[in-house]
């Protein structure tokens, strides 16, 4: 893991100072509210519905055992002994003071963590592939790469105050885990004809109310030219984004509405013309960084494990377990383990402080000390032994963090929604809930195999629905919660976005359409090797169409 | 209007005016920068007020005839003016640039990061945010990942320095 040296710390101490300052200078009158609102969205604090929700940045996901120690004792002391993992790799607390935020920040500070540009208009935490370092598909490790941006952004005197938030992930292996098609700027990690690494580089992708797929700008950019190359970018954006109307305001529509072509263009001659102070990457500067991601030291190790083996051999909830949440690990007798943060009918995300401190005391003893945190809001225990997958399963067990549906259909990602969030028109964390306790049963859930369901409570999409196997938005129909279902969309690689089934249904009614879904994907998928995605590409989504309606009405109505 | 630069506040010797007159120094609309180049009498500073949805490029071919670009920025939040200012300073304009209208404080380190040398407010601002704010302002944050045209230093920059630095004792 990265570790902050002087330079670090001092800017991120410094800035909890300035922070303290800024809220007394809010009180005195010295700042409007107006003036206000961007500093202390940069410092991650928004106003919700009820309370202030203040984001902590984990950058790319990544934290060990003494930072999630810390985010316990935040949640214990300044929120209600809970915390809530985004869809960025980020936490929230729902429940902060206003007062009390500086507190939180220097505490945050003492562990190198910081909630530094989690919110308002500016370069937001950098995200990356959740299995980093570990994955045999992997070309090159991207989180020195994302760390170098999160420390290249922060604090940037020019891209501060952008039209609109500005989201990068970077992925360094073949698959796309990090979603990259679908921020302001991908960044993929590439080898060219010569065997040299480099990056690949998209614009313009994004959710929200106007979804749009990233387009390749670049297909090989050097390793020295990054900061370069993304200064330009952003330069271009930030004279050129709209800033009429916040909803055309991001990325993708500067580069829909004249062209990736056009774009691309101005781009490269911004690039190209820059003869100001060099931003080149300085090659020992990313071995620098590099250092800090080097492999921990594992063992040598038979790649099957007699103890693992025997245990699934004895237990059948072990062996379900293990056969839904690992993923494949390229070191011989290790495993990375998806700690499911969905249980049956609670809200997707939350942790509270006591299961915290246990991922700490687990990660600790059994995976070097480290976790990621996904965007799908599970954890990971990137480094377990096989050997020791029976104990760290049974302590996540005793806390309630066992639940073996990674990647099935109660693997749910859900925003916030009306619950918390002022901007929602619809509850999202309740339909989540619903749909969870209807899909219950594990063996069910087995057999259904992989289905990503995304649920968003408004049209700006925090819950990525456009990008779910099944998506679900939550809108507001003349005072009604009203639910549109998409299908077929696709976060990865041949990224897509979800098309509409048909007319929005009730809350009530969702889970039965997701049943009638589900079983419509049962009866015609090719075999249970199709993954419900595959089967959507392959029949279309208008065979689907029919699960709109309860069985019982479909004849009636076409008489 | 109130000006500032990182020593506090400073009397304004640019008067603005639509041609170059008979002023000492003269700030004029971009719509007649070239007129009043060409009229400027011998010596007679010229500064030019550029909107921030210019192209700073349409400026190159005269920066070096321009004594101060005054680059506005009309509504708090807009972020326009850092880049314009950071693009006239990488094409080598090396006259005054100022800062004028919707700024603040905490504002203050990142556009003289980005080339400015100075920033004028509205007067009710000033009052509200007095001389103080704005130079403490500046002694919060130390360090930046950015090198500036102001002769800031990247923190990747000293990082390396200080490696060479081991290096060669």
């Amino acid at each position: 893991m990265y570790r902050y040296d002087e330079f670090d710390e001092r800017i991120v101490r410094d800035r909890v100072a300035q922070f303290r300052e800024q809220v007394a200078r809010r009180v005195d009158g010295s700042l409007t509210e107006e003036e206000f609102t961007p500093l202390r969205l940069m410092n991650g604090l928004y106003l919700q519905l009820h309370a202030y929700m203040l984001r902590v940045a984990i950058p790319y996901g990544t934290l060990d055992s003494r930072q999630m120690r810390q985010l316990a004792m935040i949640a214990d002391r300044w929120d209600q002994g809970y915390g809530h993992f985004t869809t960025r790799q980020n936490i929230q607390f729902n429940w902060p003071k206003l007062p009390d935020v500086p507190d939180i920040l220097a505490a945050l500070a003492d562990v190198e963590m910081h909630a530094i540009q989690t919110s308002g208009n500016c370069i937001r935490n950098v995200t990356a592939d959740h299995f980093a370092g570990l994955a045999a598909d992997e070309i090159e490790d991207p989180r020195p790469t994302a760390e170098l941006i999160r420390q290249w952004s922060t604090l940037h005197p020019e891209f501060s105050f952008l039209p609109r938030k500005f989201k990068i992930a970077v992925t360094g292996a073949a698959r796309d885990r990090a979603a990259v098609a679908v921020h302001d700027i991908g960044i993929r990690i590439v080898a060219n004809e010569a065997g040299e690494i480099g990056y690949s580089i998209l614009v313009g992708g994004g959710l929200g109310r106007s979804p749009f797929i990233g387009k390749t700008i670049r297909d090989f950019l050097p390793k020295a030219e990054l900061l370069a190359y993304l200064e330009a970018i952003m330069r271009v954006y930030n004279l050129g984004g709209r800033r009429d109307n916040k909803y055309k305001a991001r990325i993708k529509i500067l580069v829909h509405e004249i062209g990736t072509e056009a774009f691309a263009a101005r781009v490269e001659k911004e690039f190209s013309a820059r003869n100001g102070p060099p931003a080149e990457v300085d090659a020992a500067e990313l071995a620098r960084i590099a250092a800090y991601f080097a492999p921990p030291a594992y063992q040598a190790l038979p790649a099957v494990s007699a103890p693992f083996e025997a245990a699934k051999a004895r237990d059948p909830a072990f062996a379900r377990f293990a056969a839904t949440n690992l993923f494949a690990h390229k070191v011989p007798g290790y495993t990375a383990i998806t700690v499911s943060v969905k249980p049956i009918g609670k809200p997707p995300g939350d942790v509270t402080s006591d299961q915290m401190r246990a991922l700490a005391d687990i990660a600790e003893h059994f995976s070097f000390d480290e976790m990621r945190i996904t965007h799908v809001q599970n954890v990971i225990l990137p480094h377990v032994r096989l050997d020791d997958v029976a104990d760290v399963w049974a302590a996540l067990v005793e806390a309630g963090l066992a639940t073996p549906n990674a990647g099935l259909i109660t693997d749910i990602i859900a925003c916030p929604g009306m619950d918390y969030c002022k901007l929602a028109t619809a509850r999202s964390i309740p339909i989540a809930q619903d749909i969870a306790v209807r899909f219950a049963d594990a063996e069910r859930q087995a057999l259904i195999g992989p289905l990503g369901i995304k649920i968003s409570g408004c049209i700006n999409a925090c819950g990525h629905h456009h990008v779910g196997a099944i998506g679900i938005l939550g809108l507001d129909k003349a005072g009604v919660e009203n639910y549109q279902i998409t299908l077929g969309g696709d976060p990865g690689d041949g990224a897509s976005l979800g098309e509409r089934l048909g007319p929005g249904v009730g809350a009530d009614a969702v889970p039965d359409v997701i049943e009638r879904i589900v079983d419509t994907y049962l009866a015609v998928r090719a075999g249970p090797g199709e993954a419900f995605i595959d089967t959507v590409r392959r029949v279309g989504v208008d065979s689907f169409k029919p699960a709109l309606q309860p069985a019982e009405e479909a004849p009636r109505e076409a008489a | 209007m109130k000006l500032l630069d990182r020593t506090g506040w400073k009397s304004d010797g640019f008067s603005r005016a639509e041609s170059a007159g008979d002023a000492s120094a003269v700030i004029v609309p971009l719509a007649t920068l070239d007129v009043a180049l060409a009229e400027r009498r011998a010596g007679q500073p010229i500064g030019v007020d550029l909107p921030n949805d210019s192209d700073p490029a349409d400026l190159r071919t005269r920066q070096a005839k321009v004594d101060l670009i005054a680059i506005a920025f009309p509504k708090y939040g807009d972020g326009r003016g850092f880049s314009i200012a950071k693009a006239l300073r990488d094409q080598g304009f090396s006259g005054i640039l100022r800062a004028s209208g919707s700024i603040i404080p905490d504002q203050f380190a990142f556009a003289l990061q980005c080339g400015f040398d100075e920033v004028e407010i509205e007067d009710a601002q000033a009052e509200r945010q007095p001389i103080g704010q704005w130079l403490h302002a500046l002694t919060l944050i130390h360090g930046t990942y950015q090198d500036g045209p102001d002769g800031s230093v990247s923190v990747f920059r000293r990082r390396h320095q200080e490696a060479e630095a081991v290096k060669a004792a």
